[in-house]
């Protein structure tokens, strides 16, 4: 299994540069006009992480996150996951950026190869941030019935939630 | 919405802190939080910057566009409603491609130019329509292809092999891919039934 994941990413990027070659397409001058973009990027998600990581390692040093463990126990007993990643099953259909914070503080914490590293990342990589969806993909339009949409969103990440330990025990 | 979690999370650290005296730990947080944001930015700038300029060459090169058509099958059995609407099921195919390479600059204008094409062929433009449902809820839930800046994550807190979670999230995200299209599936046509 591990062994697809090695060639996954230099086959990407041979496949890209090797079929923008053949196309005839500036390659290097279409790149830095792209990585000038996601660096614009980077600077607007700046703020977001600086005010999330902040919040998020003052809620575990205050030892509020030890409380909202405890009270979560017994959910996350019914549905077999480790009880750490649930403030993350919480916050990532509210936030993007604030599940990036919460995921590396598990990684720093735990380890990104530990039991709980690994649900983290299946469920951060698994799962977009539901009400941003929501909200812009209606708001661009002006339409303010969403029906059943949030309904069935929201259903799809409890979904998530409930599956990843299990694939992770099951496949890694 | 935003605004209360946040407040509320920095409110009841202080609080909280204060009540399990813990108030020296909080205060250093707060110092350290900010520096932990910006070092964690550093590392994720290098990949925003790499994947942006080899996005912009997918799209230049039409690689994207060659997606799409790919995709325009699963498109037809997802949006049974945009059988006559060739408009919205290509915005929606390309937005789609966008999403699976992961190109997270372009997929965004990309939906919301799908959005604007179902919009045009909507009933009533304050309620969303059953192809709206869907390309929603498809939105919300992630159909990328490599986890890309996850693995990046990962590399950053030495992980031995930053790609293994690959196939794992493969699985989860077609589990919520069913349950989500599924259900929105079955609840259009309820709503169907009772107009």
């Amino acid at each position: 299994m591990t062994d697809i994941g090695v060639y996954v990413v230099p086959c990407m990027v041979l496949v890209i540069i090797g079929y923008g070659m053949f196309r005839k397409v500036p390659v290097l001058d279409t790149f830095l006009g792209g990585a000038y973009e996601g660096m614009q990027t980077m600077v607007r998600l700046l703020p977001t992480l600086v005010g999330f990581i902040t919040a998020v390692t003052m809620f575990q040093s205050s030892g509020a996150l030890d409380m909202l463990m405890v009270a979560f126990r017994p959910v996350a007993d019914f549905i077999g996951t480790p009880v750490e990643v649930i403030p993350l099953a919480l916050l990532h259909p509210i936030s993007g950026g604030g599940a990036t914070a919460l995921l590396s503080d598990l990684f720093a914490r735990y380890g990104p190869d530990s039991y709980i590293g690994r649900i983290a990342s299946v469920m951060c990589g698994s799962d977009e941030t539901t009400f941003y969806a929501v909200t812009v993909y209606y708001g661009s339009v002006g339409v303010n019935r969403t029906r059943h949409t949030l309904l069935a969103a929201l259903i799809a990440d409890i979904s998530v939630v409930m599956s990843s330990a299990f694939i992770v025990t099951f496949l890694l | 919405m935003m605004n209360y979690i946040w407040g509320g999370i920095m409110v009841v650290s202080v609080l909280s802190g204060i009540a399990t005296n813990r108030i020296d730990q909080v205060s250093q947080s707060i110092l350290s939080g900010a520096t932990q944001a910006v070092e964690l930015c550093v590392t994720l700038l290098g990949m925003l910057v790499l994947w942006g300029g080899l996005t912009e060459i997918m799209q230049v090169s039409g690689l994207s566009d060659l997606l799409g058509k790919l995709l325009s099958p699963v498109v037809k059995w997802l949006f049974p409603e945009l059988k006559y609407h060739n408009k919205a099921r290509n915005a929606i195919a390309l937005s789609m491609a966008a999403n699976v390479l992961g190109l997270g600059n372009a997929a965004t204008p990309l939906g919301l130019k799908a959005m604007d094409e179902l919009q045009q062929i909507n009933r009533n433009s304050y309620v969303a329509s059953n192809s709206m449902v869907t390309f929603v809820v498809l939105n919300s839930v992630s159909i990328q292809l490599i986890p890309t800046g996850l693995a990046v994550l990962r590399n950053k807190y030495h992980s031995a092999a930053p790609m293994e979670v690959m196939i794992p999230i493969w699985v989860v995200s077609i589990i919520s891919v069913v349950v989500g299209v599924g259900l929105a599936f079955l609840l259009n046509r309820r709503r169907k039934r009772h107009d």
